[in-house]
């Protein structure tokens, strides 16, 4: 199985919208491209549970190895684990998603679906990428796609969002910059060489110092991009100027780059840091859980809501991998999965309700289950898994961050995971907030659009067959983690005792 | 156990695994076919019993009912027993989701006399339901979707009271509060019934919180998840787990007390026991069928319930049991109190749930363990059986007298006998059943409670007492506000319901019919031969004796009622302007609606929502903007140098050379 | 007649440098700044002249290096003149400060 195969496919997809005059072909073209992506993520998941059960128990599966600039050492060097596969199959979906959901986008559409093809292409090189240099590069590539399509495409102040998201991202970028020059310079492979490859530095005993120096750079830059507490603020704006698409990828994979980022560079490189930082790490992930929910519970715009409710989400993330234990790292992955796919299918239902009503305002909406009932019952479930419902993926991967959080036998851990539990009440406040007052109560459609009411009495405002199928498609991913998560745990699992294994031989 | 027995107990278990995991997934296959499908290809018609979808939900619960009756007269009747004990079978369990070794979430069915139990009361009550609604409801638009939810409902009630793992019972436990929310929010454009519904969720949410940290606490302690290992490890005098959790304390409470009372915390949220009774009331905003279903017989025991799964290790505890006791009591005596103010007939039925949900907690707290020492325990699960047949009664005779008078407050009904002759003998049995009057079902649980509060606890024999002569009270208020009291006045307009027979459909009346008939016979069942706290059975007999006192004060209760309510008059309005300040604090429900409002908007709302958000906006965010300004500004300054004027420049580069004249000269080494 | 000490020129040529470069950085007329210019270039040629007649009397480089020097100053004060009357063209003046397009 060759995995850069995943990163081809978009890339061409993208390169072949080109030539085409118009959004009709380039959707088209996106729709075949992102289709074939998930049915490879699927059959990159059967090959690796095939080599699995054959008993093959390397760290990485179907690793692929490059030169590409000797002089410094980098090298294309890919391969895939339990948690990387999780990511890809979420990016699969949640790109499938956006791309449905764009389908009617009106102005400069072959533009807008190279660039969310160009997002994707950033997003599974970095799933897979080995070599930290390589990795860099994805993240770098995915971040310039982010701006254009806030500040065209988007609604509201998307200038200033769009600028803020950028700068914001880039001087995220510009620490793990820094932290990863730091750990290539201190990287000895023998006579003085120094390398960027992943494996080989995890190998390798890197000094505390440096550690202790350089792995506040690489965390606080994913952290970033994964809403660290207080470098956050750029996904409020961020989110809600996008357009629905770029929501669904901003907050369902991008804030995934940063966790991922997290845990694969900061922690598994540079343990004996991680765990001298770690209640720092906790600290600040408890309050943006907490914190985050309160914030989100005065928002009276839909989609600030939402990405006020990601902050909050992507504490545990955090809270996850900053507690290093064994199901806390796991439920901080599962976490990262549910919450991409919930979040996307949030903001599918807003950008849904929002096409139709041209308001984001709760004081604007209300009643919509009587005229949009699948949007509504869209809306519904992807609220009731954001407040942990069971049967859907967000009560598992909280379930499993809490446990591993208990499982430290000392009070501070204990007293951080109390404040994440803390948190399902405030969830279910704003969540029920926000679904009683647009969802259920008298019917009001604002003031957007007065012929709104005449189609809906035709019955003619639901959703589309495109939207429908995003939904579909989300909703199943998510049913599926939250009614059978076994699979996603066995998954899972290995790729974090292995991160473990670098980390316990510190925690003791 | 000897592996003789064990391997019994496996082939045991292997006999119910066939189909005992149909009772539960029964209704989930009806909830995900009506939820789909429903709209599409089982409309609701106006004619007749084209209802598809109701004849689908009802005949799914008769299957599940049937099972639950073929299972428990299995368990009790035929195999259950080894050795004068009932035993705990577990014929289905796997691994859902697993943290460790020793800590996993199963799946799994336990089967034990009071889960056997429960099994049936759900399914009997939700099967009633079930056939109620199809009268109820009809001409409803959203039929199915209704039907579709009440099958989730007992989907996750039924998995509830079968669960075999702690964590699995909270999965079910969230479940059943989204179902009750759906439901409570029905009728979803009434502002009103989204507010209750969001309550309910909000204050049962809050109690889990407390739940979840508890099954943490217990979970680590014990080092597993499943309640037999559970108990079996934190009742064992000589387990280290048990010595562990007893040993280690926070806050000068031990750790065992923290976990049970957080436990309690839970159940006490879903019980609707006091603080946390707020959201009952107010969900009397869902359809009545609702109120009986949810309200009144299945979801507000399922906090009895867990205490009652738990009740070996809440016994070795006294400190929690405490808790329990108290807070049953308490609410049993409030509730009864406010219950006699209102003027809703199904806020009345609701406060009485949560006083007699207070006596069964109650029960439960001044309980020992153990054969006649668990006399508190096999009551309260007593009066759980007999309540969820009179009260379901109540509610269902309640929607009934709704349907025909289109309202719900007791000034616009009266003289109702003559209209319905069933509901009204229906009523009047129930309400002699809650009054504990023999030889009606109420009688022997009450007394059963009463006398094992008389054993440990004469404090909560009184207030049980008094408690039961103000539950005659108010009952017998409702009782004849609704059917007698207006006997000389022609009755209003909207008796004239000429549409259909005015006591409702046949599907209305069954219900009722069955149900009395339960009421009437349910209370001969010789209950601890079944259920007690330690699966041994034990004789347990009424003590005429002892009965008298509470049959009294029963009876006086129920003659202060006639005389106030028989017949129109403005007595009561006299009693009322007598008692002044009280009977205001209890028609507001002791302000305690207005604490829980001042609470979340003043308390949560402005002083820790508000800062928070406005933290966000302006100082983290204002840090991020004032970086961007300042690094604007120091740009403007720099830009400065570019003036645009030659000489300018020309300066600069003869300084730099200049500069650079001194370095070169005097500095390069 | 006795010789004139290098000093003295030295102190003209240098006098007459710094004279040029503070007429090429204040004077705002552009003809007068090409003389400033101007005059920086022969104080140049003065330096060489003298260094080439004290130091290395024999040889003739420093006055060839003059030649050089005069004959560019005058190409380009041609072309510097060429500048400036384009400059008058697009902005009616010849005034330095009056080209400040590169502001910012």
């Amino acid at each position: 199985m060759n995995l850069s195969l995943l990163i081809l496919l978009p890339l061409l997809s993208a390169v072949a919208i080109i030539p085409f005059k118009g959004a009709r072909s380039a959707r088209i073209i996106s729709l075949i491209s992102s289709s074939s992506q998930l049915v490879l993520a699927f059959a990159l998941l059967y090959f690796y549970l095939n080599e699995r059960s054959a008993g093959n128990t390397a760290n990485m599966l179907f690793e692929d190895n490059y030169t590409w600039y000797a002089p410094l050492h980098i090298n294309y060097h890919v391969g895939v684990d339990g948690i990387s596969i999780a990511m890809i199959l979420l990016t699969a979906f949640v790109v499938l998603a956006g791309v449905l959901i764009s389908w009617n986008v009106e102005k400069l559409g072959k533009e807008f679906f190279f660039l969310l093809l160009f997002l994707s292409v950033g997003a599974y090189g970095f799933f897979i990428s080995l070599d930290l240099f390589t990795l860099f590069f994805f993240l770098e590539v995915a971040v310039i796609p982010k701006f254009l399509l806030i500040g065209i495409w988007g609604s509201g102040k998307k200038q200033y969002s769009a600028m803020k998201l950028a700068l914001m991202l880039m001087t995220g970028s510009a620490f793990v910059f820094v932290g990863l020059i730091g750990l290539y310079l201190n990287t000895n492979t023998g006579n003085g060489q120094h390398t960027f490859d992943i494996l080989q530095i995890a190998q390798m005993n890197i000094p505390l110092s440096v550690q202790k120096f350089f792995f506040p750079f690489a965390f606080v830059g994913f952290g970033v991009f994964g809403a660290l507490f207080p470098f956050h603020t750029w996904v409020p704006d961020g989110h809600s100027s996008a357009p629905t698409a770029a929501s669904m990828f901003l907050a369902g994979i991008s804030m995934k780059l940063g966790g991922y980022g997290c845990l694969r560079v900061a922690t598994f490189l540079m343990p004996d840091a991680a765990h001298q930082y770690s209640w720092i790490i906790i600290v600040l992930a408890s309050i943006a859980i907490l914190y985050g929910a309160f914030a989100t519970m005065m928002q009276t715009d839909l989609k600030y809501i939402n990405a006020y409710s990601s902050v909050s989400h992507c504490g545990f993330v955090l809270l996850g991998i900053g507690i290093l234990t064994k199901t806390a790292i796991t439920g901080a992955v599962m976490q990262m999965v549910s919450h991409g796919l919930m979040t996307a299918l949030f903001f599918a239902g807003i950008g849904m309700i929002y096409d139709r009503t041209h308001t984001r305002q709760l004081s604007q909406l209300g009643g919509l289950l009587k005229i949009m009932p699948f949007i509504s019952t869209v809306f519904v479930i992807a609220g009731l898994c954001s407040l942990g419902l069971p049967g859907f993926s967000g009560f598992v991967a909280e379930v499993t961050v809490f446990m591993g959080g208990w499982s430290r036998a000392d009070n501070f851990y204990r007293i951080a995971t109390i404040v994440a539990c803390a948190s399902i009440v405030v969830t279910a406040v704003y969540i029920l907030r926000a679904v009683g007052k647009a969802i259920m109560g008298p019917l009001n459609v604002g003031e957007g659009d007065s012929s709104l009411l005449r189609r809906a009495a035709g019955g003619g405002v639901d959703a589309k067959w495109n939207e429908k199928w995003a939904a579909a498609l989300l909703i199943i991913g998510i049913v599926a983690i939250g009614i059978a998560p076994f699979w996603l745990n066995d998954l899972v699992t290995p790729a974090t005792e292995t991160i473990m294994n670098k980390i316990s031989a510190i925690v003791k | 156990m000897v592996s003789g027995e064990w391997v019994e107990k496996q082939q045991l278990e292997m006999s119910y695994s066939s189909y005992i995991a149909l009772i539960p997934l029964l209704p989930l296959a009806s909830f995900v076919i009506l939820g789909l499908f429903g709209k599409k290809y089982l409309p609701a018609g106006r004619q007749g019993f084209k209802n598809y979808s109701g004849v689908v939900g009802c005949l799914v619960l008769l299957a599940c009912t049937l099972l639950s009756l073929y299972t428990a007269y299995h368990y009790f009747f035929i195999d259950g027993k080894v050795n004068d004990n009932y035993q705990t079978l577990i014929p289905i369990k796997y691994t859902w989701l697993s943290f460790s070794d020793s800590l996993s979430i199963d799946m799994g069915i336990i089967l034990d006399p009071i889960s056997v139990m429960m099994l049936v009361v759900v399914s009997f009550i939700s099967l009633m339901v079930h056939i109620f609604s199809l009268g109820y409801m009809k001409g409803e638009e959203r039929f199915g979707t209704y039907y579709a939810f009440l099958s989730l409902f007992t989907f996750s009630m039924l998995g509830l009271v079968v669960a075999s793992n702690i964590f699995q019972t909270y999965i079910f436990w969230e479940l059943v509060g989204i179902s009750s929310y759906l439901l409570i929010g029905f009728y979803y454009d009434r502002p009103s019934a989204v507010a209750a519904a969001k309550k309910a969720f909000i204050v049962t949410r809050f109690a889990d919180l407390g739940f979840l940290i508890g099954i943490l606490i217990l979970g680590f302690q014990s080092e597993t998840l499943d309640f037999n290992t559970l108990i079996q490890r934190l009742t064992d005098v000589r387990s280290p787990q048990l010595l562990a959790i007893a040993s280690t304390s926070f806050l000068g409470i031990s750790l065992l007390t923290w976990a049970l009372t957080l436990v309690f915390i839970g159940g006490a949220g879903k019980s609707a026991m006091f603080p946390l009774h707020i959201w009952l009331p107010d969900a009397m905003e869902g359809p009545t069928p609702v109120s009986a279903l949810i309200h009144a017989a299945t979801m507000v025991v399922a906090g009895v319930y867990l205490v009652a799964r738990l009740f070996p290790v809440f016994h070795i505890n006294g400190a929690s049991l405490h808790v329990v006791t108290w807070a049953g009591a308490l609410s049993a005596f409030l509730a009864a109190v406010i219950a006699c103010t209102q003027t809703d007939i199904k806020r009345v039925l609701a406060y009485s749930t949560i006083s007699q949900i207070g006596y069964m907690m109650f029960a439960l707290g001044v309980s020992g363990y153990g054969g006649e020492n668990g006399l508190g325990y096999t009551a309260s699960m007593f009066h759980l059986f007999t309540h969820a047949f009179f009260k379901s009664l109540l509610f269902l005779c309640a929607g009934a007298v709704i349907h025909i008078v289109h309202s719900n407050e007791m000034k616009d009904m009266g003289g109702l006998r003559k209209f319905m002759p069933i509901t009204n003998i229906a009523f009047l049995i129930a309400c002699l059943a809650i009054a504990g009057i023999p030889p009606f079902a109420g009688f022997f649980s009450k007394e059963e409670i009463l006398l094992a509060a008389w054993q440990n606890n004469t404090a909560i024999y009184y207030i049980g007492l008094i408690t039961s002569g103000i539950t005659a009270f108010y009952m017998f208020r409702l009782y004849f506000s609704i059917f007698w009291n207006n006997t000389h006045h022609s009755p209003p307009h909207s008796y004239r319901d000429t549409t259909h027979h005015p006591e409702g459909t046949m599907s209305m009346k069954i219900p009722l019919v069955i149900l009395t008939i339960g009421t009437l016979l349910v209370g001969f069942t010789p209950f601890s031969n079944f259920i007690s706290s330690d699966g041994k059975a034990f004789a347990s007999e009424v003590h005429l004796t002892f009965s008298i006192v509470p049959v009294t004060i029963a009876i006086v209760g129920i003659l202060i009622a006639y005389s106030l309510y028989f017949k129109r008059s403005d007595r009561p309005q006299k009693v009322a302007a007598s008692l002044g300040g009280l009977y205001k604090t209890a028609y507001r429900k002791f302000y305690m609606d207005e604490i829980y409002l001042f609470v979340t908007k003043k308390v949560i709302f402005n002083l820790v929502g508000r800062p928070s958000a406005w933290i966000d906006r302006n100082i983290v965010d204002g840090t991020m903007n004032g970086i961007a300004w300042t690094t604007g500004k120091i740009s403007v300054l720099i830009k400065g140098v570019q003036s645009g004027r030659v000489q300018s420049y020309a300066l600069y580069f003869f300084g730099g050379i200049v500069v650079l004249a001194i370095v070169i000269l005097y500095l390069w080494k | 007649m006795s010789e004139v000490p290098i000093s003295h020129i030295l102190f003209v040529s240098t006098a007459l440098f710094f004279i040029g470069m503070y007429g090429l950085f204040t004077r705002r007329n552009m003809i007068t700044m090409l003389m400033a210019i101007e005059l920086i270039l022969n104080s140049v040629n003065i330096n060489f002249v003298v260094f080439n007649k004290f130091l290395y009397p024999e040889k003739l480089d420093g006055i060839f290096f003059t030649i050089f020097i005069i004959t560019i100053a005058a190409a380009e004060a041609a072309i510097a003149i060429a500048i400036i009357i384009n400059l008058y063209r697009s902005h009616r003046s010849i005034d330095v400060e009056s080209a400040s397009e590169m502001k910012g």
